[in-house]
Parts: structure tokens; C-alpha cells; sequence
């Protein structure tokens, strides 16, 4: 099994450990609840270094970037960040990515862990057109540093004024590439670089009782933050508009080729499916799996948990356009009222619905 | 870690049973707590349900997953731990007190299965192999 750099560390934390798509992670280091409601309330720092980071460089770097992602980094400053997704020819999702912008010949991406393989064979198949090269970056790591207080944090630890980096901007700086992105809804930061430089900032981190946060609560702060978790909310078998993506397949410059277009048009126009926010209003817990009912509709839950910060079941759900409301979901032959919400359940520690 | 009462009979689906006369009251180990996670609602059955060794008669949900607890004898169940329906926690501080599920009226005749149960001594040595 894989281990990221800082597995003695989180030993020596007190970790419980999961196996995540052949790595062996933190899932929490005692509670997952509590954990998760540091994020929410102060700050955490996460180890995501099993995730892969491809940098891509080139003369048509950027030309690349528009034809492969569904979103158009044209729209973006060097200097700045952007999240889609890449689909297969029929528009299913391959992974969603965040792709960060240096100049117009270099880029750098970031995906999930459990789909390395169809990523660089993605990646792989489609380069030998054009003037670019990329590689995958196993040697560096990644920390996020997520929370209402995680400027302040990461501020006194690098020595460096952060502030004026707003959300999805990026720098490098001694070494590290420190970027105001993450996964949890919260204003936060990840930081990319060698092992040596990031153990350091870990054990600052904790030293400054900055709690370590496993993918336990990771995972519960996504869900409350209405992110997708590719592989779980979305497959293959998924498009982008049934997922509650539409967002990131950009249109607008009618010039652009990109992989898919034509097939994601007629799915746009011809969609009928959506990915929302399910509140069970009764005692129980949502589970992915789990039937969405109303009338001659159907849906189906999939991702559900228990909200450690709304103290209430919620999940992601995906059901037909038409269904709004209060719905039913069939848990363990029974059905209990749920409440059918548009996304997302929280967004900087304020609740949204 | 909680200590293992000696006077408990454990299931190797990690339920203990503890036997007063004819009522069989039921919970989960504290290694099976601890393998779960910070639970977040238990489901327990209704006073009068009455089932076979084997059937699933309650469920206990943590943050990540939810499991099934099964009953050990057969019997009807005439009391619930109603604290749980607030306090699901409970079955995580205090699996072998505060935390049990549920008792059941268990007649002679299948009170006789106790026997095939493990003891304590015998439960840890399991959980010692597996590790």
C-alpha cells in the first residue's frame, strides 16, 4: 500500500488509517466530528498528497488546455485557478480538476488519486497533437490548510502576507506553490511542494495546535459544502449537466473546439436529470443507494451522511428535473420525508437553506 | 478503551449479552464501537417485537456507515434504551452500561444457546488473532 511522506506523523498523532484507493490515509485521528467542526470554526490542515498533480508545458499549453477541458482557461489570469471536469467523447466524466494557470505555456493540474490511470491515459492520448509536454509529479506533496482562520495560520508560518491572494489565485514562493483553493467551503489554502518543506509546515502547524483533519471529515465537509466527490456522485456514466455542473462546461467562445462539445450541446438541450441537496427531515441517516420517491418519480441518493455541523442527515441526490419539494426516501423499507434543496448546504461556516 | 466485563457473552458480530434470569439484555463491544466511529443515531426495535437468534434487531449509525446488530437468542424484546434515541453516544463512551440496545424475555429452552456464545476471555483472543 502507498504512503504519503508524513505517515509517521499522523502515527504519531494518534490516526486511525483507511485504505483509499490503494493508499494508506488518515480517516480521523480520534473525532471525526470534531475535526470536521474545527474547519468549520477555526482551522485544519489535511495531508492530500496521495492526489496527482500533472504540470503540462509548451508552446500550445493553452491551446491544449481548451481543447481536453470542458471549462476554458481563457478566461483566467496567469496567476489564477479554475475547476472543471474532462469528459470521454460522449460527455461522461472522466475526473473533475482544478487546472492552474502560470502563463500561456504552462499549466498545472490537480485530480483525484483513484483515477490515475484514466486521467494520464486521457492526458496521454490526446498531448500528440500539440506542441506540449507533461508530466506526472509523484515527488510532491500536498497539505490544505482550510478554515476561517487559516489566512492568519498559514501567514505566520510562511512569514508571508496572504491577503491579497483571493480565492482560486496562486503563487510560488521559496520553493512552494500555495494556492487559496480546497474542498471544504471554507476559505482555506493548499500548499504543493517537496516532502522536506512540507513536513515542516505540518509540524508548525501542529505545534501551533492547528488539528490534523482526516478524510473522514473531509468527506462530511464536502457533502455540507455540495461538492461532488468524483466516483461517487458522478461516474462515467454521468454528464456534466446531471451532476450540477453545467457550470464548468463553458460555450461561449463559439471558435473553441473541445473534446465532447458537440455531444454536451445536445445534453445540455435534452437534459432532464439534476444532482441536488436532500435534508432528511426525520431521525435517521441519508446513505448513498438509498430511493428518492415522489409520485411516478424516482432518484436515488449518492452521497449521505450525518452533518456534524447542522446536527441533521443530508446528502447529494440525484433526481428528475421535475421533482421539487418534499420528497420521500425509502430507508430500510420505510419512507421518511426529505426536503429537496438546491446546493450548497454550507458555505463559509453560514448555513444556506 | 473500556475494560470487558467478565460476567458478558460475546458474538463474533461483536455483540455481548448479559444474562439476568430470563432477560437477555444486548449491546456492542468496545471494539466494535471503536471500529465504528463516533456513532450518530441508533434504530432500535419496538417493546413486543419478538425475534430468532440471528435476526437484525436494531442498527447503529456512525458518520461513515451504518451496521447491523443482531440478536443473539431468541425472545421478545420488552425494553429499549430510550436514552440512545438522544445520546446515541452513548454507545461510545459506555458500550457496557449506559450504551446497551435492548432486552429481551428469553425462555429456558433458549436460554440454553448462552453456552455457544464466547466468554470475554475468549472474545479478546479473537480480536488479538484478527489483529
Amino acid at each position: 500500500m502507498n504512503r504519503t511522506f508524513l505517515y509517521e506523523s499522523h502515527q504519531g498523532l494518534g490516526s486511525k488509517f483507511v485504505n483509499f484507493s490503494g493508499w494508506e490515509m488518515p480517516i480521523h485521528y480520534g473525532s471525526q466530528i470534531n475535526e470536521h467542526n474545527s474547519v468549520r470554526n477555526s482551522a485544519g490542515i489535511f495531508d492530500v498528497s496521495h492526489m496527482n498533480i500533472f504540470d503540462f508545458c509548451g508552446v500550445e499549453a493553452k491551446e491544449f488546455m481548451r481543447y481536453v477541458l470542458t471549462n476554458d482557461v481563457n478566461k483566467i489570469d496567469d496567476g489564477s485557478a479554475l475547476y472543471s471536469v474532462i469528459t470521454n467523447n460522449e460527455g461522461g466524466i472522466i475526473d473533475d480538476l482544478i487546472v492552474y494557470k502560470f502563463n500561456n505555456e504552462k499549466f498545472r493540474v490537480v485530480s483525484n488519486c483513484s483515477t490515475f490511470d484514466e486521467v494520464n491515459n486521457f492526458f496521454e492520448s490526446n498531448i500528440i497533437k500539440f506542441d506540449c509536454e507533461f508530466h506526472h509529479k509523484p515527488s510532491l506533496g500536498i497539505l490544505a490548510i482550510q478554515g476561517p482562520e487559516s489566512e492568519t495560520a498559514l501567514k505566520n508560518i510562511l512569514k508571508l502576507e496572504l491577503s491579497n491572494y483571493k480565492s482560486f489565485s496562486f503563487t510560488e514562493r521559496n520553493k512552494l506553490f500555495i494556492s487559496r483553493t480546497g474542498y471544504t467551503g471554507e476559505d482555506g489554502f493548499e500548499v504543493i511542494g517537496e516532502p522536506e518543506e512540507l513536513q515542516n509546515i505540518w509540524d508548525l502547524c501542529i505545534s501551533r495546535s492547528i488539528p490534523p483533519i482526516g478524510l473522514g471529515a473531509r468527506d462530511t465537509l464536502r457533502v455540507e459544502a455540495g461538492m461532488n466527490l468524483n466516483g461517487t456522485d458522478m461516474t462515467i456514466k454521468n454528464n456534466p449537466f446531471e451532476s450540477n455542473l453545467g457550470w464548468v462546461v463553458d460555450f461561449s467562445d463559439v471558435e473553441r473546439d473541445f473534446i465532447a462539445k458537440e455531444n454536451l450541446l445536445e445534453i445540455k438541450n435534452i437534459n432532464k436529470i439534476k444532482l441536488v441537496g436532500v435534508l432528511l427531515n426525520e431521525k435517521g441517516i441519508l446513505r448513498s443507494g438509498q430511493k428518492i420517491i415522489k409520485k411516478d418519480f424516482e432518484g436515488e441518493v449518492t452521497s449521505g451522511t450525518f452533518s456534524p455541523y447542522m446536527k441533521k442527515s443530508i446528502g447529494l441526490a440525484r433526481i428528475p428535473m421535475d421533482m421539487s419539494g418534499n420528497a420521500n426516501v425509502l430507508i430500510r423499507n420505510k419512507l421518511l420525508n426529505v426536503k429537496i434543496l438546491s446546493l450548497p448546504f454550507i458555505r463559509k461556516g453560514k448555513i444556506m437553506i | 478503551m473500556n475494560e470487558t466485563p467478565s460476567d458478558l457473552k460475546f458474538l463474533d458480530s461483536h455483540e455481548w449479552v448479559k444474562v439476568d434470569d430470563n432477560t437477555v439484555k444486548v449491546g456492542i463491544s468496545d471494539h466494535a464501537q471503536n471500529e465504528l466511529g463516533e456513532v450518530v443515531f441508533v434504530e432500535l426495535p419496538a417493546i413486543g417485537d419478538e425475534f430468532v437468534s440471528g435476526d437484525e434487531a436494531a442498527v447503529v449509525e456512525s458518520v461513515k456507515a451504518a451496521s447491523e446488530v443482531y440478536t443473539p437468542l431468541s425472545g421478545e424484546v420488552i425494553e429499549v434504551n430510550e436514552a440512545l434515541e438522544e445520546n446515541p453516544e452513548l454507545v461510545n463512551t459506555s458500550p457496557y452500561e449506559d450504551g446497551w440496545f435492548f432486552k429481551l424475555k428469553v425462555s429456558d429452552e433458549n436460554l440454553g444457546s448462552i453456552d455457544s456464545l464466547m466468554t470475554a476471555e475468549e472474545y479478546l483472543s479473537m480480536l488479538d488473532g484478527n489483529s
